[in-house]
């Protein structure tokens, strides 16, 4: 990638890896939780906080010289929440049956501490090309996980990989039962907290 | 520091242009929007009353549209089981207590089945769905759920084709012809009883849920099946 410049990459490429939104900054957690039963809902989740956090980083990060200091939260919020409706809206009108299932989940990516923390740790600071790689880096760090703890919520609780069945009949016969604790909430805590310690043991970050 | 004054037009021309962003979006995804809900519910009626789509090639707005109008006559009864004029649209079939919406199926103008709305509570929501009537009045065709919040792989298996299948064939009407409505048992169901379908293990509230409300929906349509059966 050698048309960007050192900053606009680490702006990109940290948050999928060194700085990851949810296993090193342990943020939007609930909808990491709520959404990641399927990989489907999990994919459609990801394109969905990715449309909004680069969106609304790169507005943001425009009118950051005319925002007030002490309104720029209120104005933060009204941009992102003016974002999640539309997609929200986009989703009930062109993809009904997966809006149906992720329900409010869409609604709540307003409170979703990555979207806020960008806006207010990056955009306020940034040009708006740099502040749009940091959204798309954060929204793609924050689907990366949600899109593997789906996986083996997915396999391990449904016998499936998006929708397709891939245990074979032979194994359930065999005795092989799809563990029921996987498709309920403390399936992903379990997964999820794997995959965190293990994406801290490979980045090799630690606690002070 | 900007001054109170900026903030305050700085503020109110973002309230502006961010409201009138949203309503022009919303109005225009409005139709389409409400399309797809009507849509879906016609899919369910469709597909309770047997007629199923291939998985491989999903049916589209207009398929279902053309489905529904050649197939599917809906009716609004009243609460002595005769046809009104009414626009079953404008019905709430759940709140509704003296006009029940009815889904009858006619192919070749001879009528293959009717369908009913049924929703009740469950463990964690309201279920909403459609009960599918055999022309017989006293054998279940079928039953599909639209909507509800129960827990994914427990009660939410109430929307998986296993378990919707169980019904069919099932009767509600026992010989004495009384309505005794379709047991959900825990574990696996009497292979014999023509009365009773298998459970969802880890949902008993929710299996409890939806055998309750479905003899409640039933009771409603009694008069109108009382008919039918009479022939």
């Amino acid at each position: 990638m050698d048309f960007l410049d050192k900053k606009s990459k680490v702006a990109l490429t940290d948050p999928l890896m060194k700085n990851n939104p949810i296993s090193l900054q342990v943020l939007g957690i609930c909808s990491a939780l709520a959404v990641t039963v399927q990989l489907n809902t999990a994919v459609v989740m990801t394109l969905a906080v990715v449309a909004v956090l680069s969106v609304s980083n790169t507005v943001i990060s425009l009118l950051r010289t005319m925002i007030p200091g002490k309104v720029r939260i209120i104005v933060q919020l009204s941009v992102i929440a003016t974002l999640v409706i539309l997609t929200d809206q986009i989703l009930q009108a062109y993809m009904y049956d997966i809006s149906k299932q992720l329900s409010v989940f869409v609604a709540l990516i307003i409170t979703n501490c990555i979207v806020m923390g960008r806006a207010e740790a990056f955009a306020m600071q940034n040009t708006p090309g740099k502040s749009f790689l940091d959204g798309l880096g954060n929204g793609l760090g924050y689907g990366g996980i949600l899109i593997s703890v789906a996986f083996f919520r997915e396999l391990l609780g449904n016998g499936s990989i998006y929708g397709y069945t891939v245990i074979p009949e032979s194994l359930y016969a065999a005795g092989y039962q799809n563990m029921g604790i996987m498709v309920l909430s403390p399936g992903a805590f379990i997964i999820l907290g794997l995959i965190v310690w293990v994406h801290r043991i490979a980045s090799g970050v630690e606690e002070d | 520091m900007h001054s109170n004054k900026y903030t305050l037009g700085f503020m109110t021309i973002v309230a502006v242009i961010l409201g009138s962003f949203l309503s022009v979006a919303a109005g225009s995804l409005k139709e389409i929007q409400e399309l797809n809900v009507e849509n879906d519910s016609k899919k369910n009626i469709l597909s309770c009353l047997g007629f199923k789509e291939d998985p491989k090639s999903p049916w589209g707005p207009n398929e279902i549209q053309n489905m529904f109008n050649k197939n599917i006559t809906a009716i609004v009864l009243d609460i002595n089981g005769k046809r009104t004029n009414l626009d079953p649209k404008t019905i709430d079939a759940e709140t509704d207590e003296n006009n029940f919406p009815i889904y009858i199926s006619k192919v070749d103008k001879e009528i293959k089945g009717y369908a009913i709305p049924i929703s009740g509570k469950g463990l964690w929501s309201t279920l909403y769905g459609f009960f599918a009537i055999e022309p017989d009045g006293v054998t279940a065709k079928g039953i599909t759920f639209y909507a509800h919040k129960e827990t994914p792989g427990l009660g939410g298996e109430v929307d998986k084709a296993w378990f919707q299948n169980n019904f069919v064939g099932k009767k509600f009407i026992d010989d004495q012809g009384e309505l005794v409505g379709i047991k959900v048992v825990k574990g696996k169901a009497d292979p014999t009883s023509n009365y009773e379908v298998d459970g969802i293990s880890g949902a008993t509230i929710t299996s409890k849920g939806l055998e309750s409300f479905l003899v409640d929906d039933l009771r409603k349509y009694e008069s109108f099946l009382k008919n039918v059966r009479q022939g």
